[in-house]
């Protein structure tokens, strides 16, 4: 009998085995097959000159992915700036502040604004957003604007990904020993002194976590952003420039266009791009991450 | 009996959600002695000592009635500042919970808390609670680096340095020592015997020997309510009611 339950054990850590080995092997498969549909592009022309032109005229086969890839770091660096800040507070309301009743009734509604269908975002987006910013705010700055810009995918990332890093952050801090807190109450420190000298500080891995996973969820996001940044092949210079994020430059043009030589490998140096850009930020987070949790135990 | 009250508690009744915790509770706490709670696990004593520096306040779903009196003053009366009442007290809790920076910082907290910075003033306070913990020994060298990396006896000594570096009035102990091995255990009940004289210590206790060798009374909690209260000696050897007979029995033989 003994035999028969360590053959079971054996085969199911095999079973496991495997199927970890299967998952991870997905992204190596992806990066492979991205890379490999890149070669002809990356033959034709240099890494330096794909990267840093910003002349993008498939028809001439010049392909600058250098606009892109600005569109794609301001709307995410507006997003994350707009986010971070209101999402930290949030959290920090509703875990520390807030009556148990007040954060039963608001983190259900939370949770429901993450599982709301990104184009609905984009919907609301162009309703809302796009004409808030071209008759209201751009104004005051520019003298002509169509209100598609970096600013409104800034703005519209940011309410996405905002619930994702509240309920992370609130699950740090839930973390955060109540022990912690009394120690710091104990000795007479206000809420706020608590929160600023001790819950962050104790958080601080988390914080970054959390910024990370939502960093690379705004790079990746497509359709609500491409519905509301003006998709102008352009380096953007204010907040009211339109950009065109590299998502969107793939989901817009993928599957047309392809008489033209050449532009499905361009699309998919695209692609590898992003891949690329997020893998290595996630590899760099990680480091950070390590760093600072050698450096608080 | 008791000439003086430090902490007096008045018809004191605890409700956490739907539970009665508390039932009625009458105790006066007497200054620059050490008093134990005693009692069975769940009895509510935890709860009894938090509602003396209103800790509680910070728990989900909690009602208080009823008054408790810290040097005459009510700290649940609507106006009372609870950062102020706070700070007459400090708590050693069942484990020790280092504040996340170094040694340093973790005594100076308080200070800094109310508002001293002057690094020659807290240099010397900081010392000073090192040795009154007798730590500063061991961690006179390294006092910049973090205070988790402390052995969980220092740690624990560390904390009761945090606690003392506000000059309080009153020390708080939750079953202070059921975290730490004998020697360090031993360490901290030779320090509040050292501390008796110059604070006002109520410690709460599983720990029978324990309560007898540091405390001077004895209140013991049985399901909510105070069933007696004591000289040591008294409660322990010659207990009047019942309950607390069959609680002590296994002390006694």
């Amino acid at each position: 009998m003994m035999n028969i339950r360590l053959l079971k054990d054996s085969i199911f850590s095999k079973v496991f085995f495997t199927l970890t080995i299967l998952s991870i092997s997905t992204v190596v498969l992806l990066g492979l097959g991205l890379y490999y549909k890149s070669i002809p592009i990356l033959d034709s022309s240099s890494l330096s000159k794909l990267l840093f032109s910003s002349e993008w005229k498939p028809f001439k086969e010049a392909f600058g992915f250098y606009p892109f890839i600005m569109g794609t770091l301001w709307v995410t660096v507006i997003s994350i700036v707009i986010a971070l800040p209101l999402s930290l507070l949030t959290a920090i309301y509703l875990s520390e502040y807030a009556h148990f009743r007040v954060r039963k009734l608001v983190l259900p509604l939370i949770e429901l604004l993450s599982g709301i269908p990104p184009v609905l975002f984009g919907v609301w987006g162009v309703l809302v957003i796009v004409p808030l910013i071209q008759d209201y705010i751009a104004p005051h700055f520019v003298e002509f604007t169509t209100g598609y810009s970096v600013l409104a995918g800034g703005v519209v990332l940011a309410i996405m990904i905002f619930p994702l890093i509240i309920s992370i952050l609130i699950e740090v801090f839930d973390n955060v020993p109540q022990e912690l807190r009394d120690a710091s109450l104990s000795v007479g420190a206000t809420q706020w002194q608590t929160v600023k000298k001790v819950l962050l500080r104790k958080s601080v891995a988390g914080i970054i976590a959390a910024t990370v996973l939502a960093i690379s969820r705004a790079f990746g996001e497509t359709i609500a952003v491409l519905m509301v940044c003006g998709n102008l092949a352009q380096i953007p210079h204010s907040l009211f420039d339109s950009g065109y994020p590299l998502p969107a430059l793939i989901a817009n043009n993928y599957g047309e266009m392809m008489s033209i030589p050449m532009y499905d490998s361009a699309l998919m140096f695209a692609a590898l791009l992003l891949f690329v850009i997020i893998f290595l930020f996630n590899a760099i987070s990680r480091i950070i991450l390590f760093r600072i949790e050698k450096s608080t135990t | 009996m008791i000439l003086q009250p430090h902490i007096s508690i008045q018809n004191l009744n605890v409700h956490i959600g739907e539970n009665h915790i508390l039932k009625n509770i009458n105790l006066d706490i007497p200054d620059k002695k050490v008093t134990s709670l005693i009692g069975p696990s769940g009895c509510g004593k935890t709860t009894l000592l938090k509602t003396m520096n209103r800790l509680l306040d910070n728990q989900t779903d909690v009602r208080v009635g009823g008054k408790v009196l810290v040097d005459g003053e009510n700290i649940y009366d609507p106006k009372a500042e609870v950062t102020h009442i706070r700070k007459k007290m400090g708590l050693l809790s069942q484990r020790p919970f280092p504040l996340p920076m170094n040694i340093y910082d973790n005594v100076a907290y308080g200070q800094r808390i109310h508002g001293n910075y002057s690094k020659a003033a807290l240099d010397v306070i900081v010392e000073k609670n090192l040795r009154d913990v007798n730590l500063w020994d061991e961690v006179k060298d390294r006092l910049k680096s973090p205070a988790t990396r402390l052995s969980i006896g220092q740690q624990q000594r560390l904390c009761l340095a945090r606690g003392l570096a506000i000059e309080p009035e009153i020390i708080l102990g939750d079953e202070p020592t059921s975290a730490l091995d004998p020697i360090s255990t031993q360490a901290i009940e030779e320090l509040f015997l050292q501390l008796k004289d110059k604070y006002t210590i109520v410690l709460v206790t599983h720990i029978l020997r324990q309560a007898r060798r540091v405390s001077d009374y004895i209140g013991f909690v049985y399901m909510g309510e105070i069933i007696e209260f004591g000289p040591t000696e008294e409660v322990l050897l010659n207990p009047k009611e019942k309950l607390t007979k069959d609680y002590v029995k296994g002390f006694m033989s």
